[in-house]
């Protein structure tokens, strides 16, 4: 077991370099640089700034130091905060998008979960298709309308949360990162509900399920101790990439509420063509990914004594 | 005293819909239809029929994994079908089931011991070092090594798994066992070995069971009587050996020539009683006696009405009309 995992950390490395490598000369393909859109600076100060920057020299060598600077975690200043690093960018607006993600995650879980387990032992019934319903709603609403519907119900209506912003919003009894995780989380908590409920009636109809029933267990054994087990296999899977894709921002829902996040400033590093913030969070994102991809194998392997060695 | 297990005129019909969203009902599928049928305590009863005969719905609505739709399931003289799902979970230790498939009728996910000490606590919670003792001496008892215990189904061979499998319906001390083709998932030289550990275990703890199965000749065997079932209903029941040697009803004569005998000379004097065509649908049974349009004794009476369960000899009840005659 922790052979695979050292392994799979192993893997880990040529998977970024691929990354990396595409990504930066993806960048340098795309027309315009990160000072053409600087109208107050003349031609000569702007060459003075490629120059500063080594965005003059040809595209190899530009690839090689960065490579070289990356191997020892230097991702360079970043071209539009001139004041700070990638490093220090990330360090700032991670925590944020970690806060929402982390919230949507336990509210996708708690609300996905409950509500898969109820369709399943319900199958075919009112309470299978009224959650059920509700979650192909969930799935097919986007996010830009979800928001805006809650924030409406929540935050003008009832006037419990924060309508946009993050900092100084202490006059509203929730957290400013409540809303944004709530429209977050309702999304994979109906893809979660739908794979539980999926998982769960797998395991329902096979036949160890009718031999805990015959031995007299009580439902909720049966269901908690004999069903679980095997009925949230798809759903772990989900989950690590899942989680990956909501800690590392949603730029969608970061800009509806108006949140200095992660998410938020991938995009608009993409737009200034600000070279090494995209590549230092594209980096970020696939590590994310990967290790939670990684996780939630190993967690798998723990719930099936198949893959386990026998002791 | 009443008789310790009891069917009385015990139905269960399945309903068949058509259509997903304008649901009709479209018939009725009477798997278990009127089962009249007495056992006494220690007594093995061997239960035969063709595939969908209606062997294993007969065997869950005494269960109760299905409930009856009609008539009534007498054990130690409480009518079980009367019980609410919570009154029937109660009386569950009492009796328990060997399913057919040992593959697929554990938990992949718990081990030998989990899968026992749950068993044995629907008696009530025990102390994790009775529950570790209990658990040894039941593996002892089914002819596995204790110290596997720890270990996950998938480690097991086909007949081992059947042999934990008898251990975790012997887990609860139940009284009655209903052990549905326990055997046929498995080789011919474990068969032997897990009916005769079924057949100890039964004489030695005075249990009574139901034993399913479509092999004449390992019924035989193991029960006491053998009950013949065909399209849902009882054909005949009477001793084991009797019922094989000088079956009274066609069908079970059918059935009893279609067992190779293991004696060259006699095989091949044997004759097999051919059946024409196949078991009629449940759906839509024959008037009179189900077996009317398959049986080559037929008269134009068996087409009218159903022939009862009836006491043909001693201790030997068929149901057929035309029994004296042929």
């Amino acid at each position: 077991m922790l052979k695979v995992i050292l392994s799979r950390f192993l893997q880990l490395v040529p998977v970024l370099w691929v990354l990396l490598t595409l990504t930066f000369f993806l960048t340098k393909v795309v027309p315009g640089g990160p000072f053409s859109a600087e109208r107050q600076a003349t031609p000569e100060v702007i060459a003075k700034l490629n120059e500063y920057y080594g965005l003059d020299k040809p595209v190899w060598e530009q690839y090689l130091a960065y490579l070289s600077k990356v191997i020892r975690f230097d991702f360079g200043p970043s071209y539009t905060y001139q004041s700070d690093s990638v490093t220090e960018v990330i360090a700032r607006a991670f925590p944020i998008s970690l806060q929402i993600g982390t919230l949507a995650f336990l509210i996708a879980l708690l609300i996905g979960i409950t509500a898969g387990t109820i369709a399943a032992v319900n199958k075919n019934k009112v309470w299978d298709y009224f959650p059920m319903s509700l979650a192909m709603v969930g799935i097919c609403l986007p996010t830009f309308v979800m928001g805006p519907i809650l924030a409406l119900v929540f935050c003008l209506q009832l006037k419990v949360a924060p309508v946009s912003g993050w900092y100084g919003l202490d006059y509203v009894p929730l957290h400013p990162a409540v809303m944004p995780a709530l429209t977050l989380g309702l999304f994979y908590a109906a893809n979660i509900a739908r794979l539980t409920r999926g998982g769960l009636l797998d395991v329902l109809n096979q036949d160890f399920i009718r031999t805990a029933r015959a031995k007299g267990l009580p439902d909720h054994q049966i269901i908690f101790k004999h069903a679980m087990r095997g009925g949230l296999l798809p759903v772990v899977s989900f989950l690590g990439p899942a989680f990956a894709g909501l800690i590392s921002g949603s730029f969608v829902v970061e800009k509806i509420f108006n949140v200095p996040g992660l998410g938020q400033e991938f995009i608009k590093s993409v737009f200034n063509r600000d070279y090494p913030l995209i590549l230092g969070t594209v980096i970020f994102f696939g590590t994310l990914i990967v290790i939670f991809n990684l996780v939630s194998d190993v967690a798998q392997a723990l719930l099936d004594p198949k893959s386990r060695r026998s002791p | 005293m009443s008789r310790f297990l009891e069917l009385n005129e015990l139905k269960t019909y399945f309903p068949i819909f058509l259509g997903t969203v304008f649901r009709r009902a479209a018939g009725t599928v009477k798997a278990v239809d009127g089962i009249q049928l007495d056992l006494e305590k220690g007594e093995i009863l061997g239960l035969v029929g063709e595939s969908g005969c209606g062997k294993s719905t007969l065997a869950r609505t005494v269960m109760q994994l299905i409930r009856n739709t009609g008539g009534a399931v007498y054990l130690e003289g409480r009518n079980l079908s009367e019980l609410n799902p919570r009154q029937v979970r109660a009386e569950r230790p009492n009796f328990q089931m060997i399913f057919q498939d040992p593959y697929a009728s554990l938990n992949p996910r718990m081990t030998v011991h989990d899968a026992l000490a749950e068993a044995i606590q629907t008696r009530g919670k025990l102390r994790k070092a009775v529950l570790t003792q209990k658990i040894a001496e039941l593996l002892t008892t089914v002819g596995l090594p204790p110290n596997q215990m720890r270990r996950y189904p998938h480690e097991f061979s086909g007949g081992q798994r059947q042999r934990i499998a008898i251990a975790r319906a012997l887990a609860p001390e139940p009284k009655l066992i209903i052990a549905d083709e326990p055997v046929s998932a498995l080789d011919v030289s474990i068969q032997s070995q897990i009916i005769n550990l079924l057949l100890r275990l039964c004489r030695e703890r005075q249990l009574t069971m139901i034993f399913i199965s479509h092999d004449i000749s390992v019924v035989k065997y193991i029960s006491d009587r053998i009950a013949v079932m065909y399209l849902g209903r009882l054909m005949e029941i009477g001793p084991a050996a009797a019922v094989v040697e000088t079956p009274l009803h066609p069908y079970t004569r059918a059935l009893v020539s279609a067992v190779p005998i293991p004696d060259p000379i006699r095989e091949r004097a044997r004759q097999r009683i051919i059946l024409q065509g196949d078991p009629p649908s449940p759906l839509d049974p024959p008037s009179g006696c189900v077996f009317h349009p398959r049986c080559p004794y037929v008269k134009e009476a068996c087409k009218r009405a159903r022939p009862a369960l009836e006491e043909k000899l001693p201790q030997r009840r068929a149901a057929c009309i035309r029994i004296g005659e042929i």
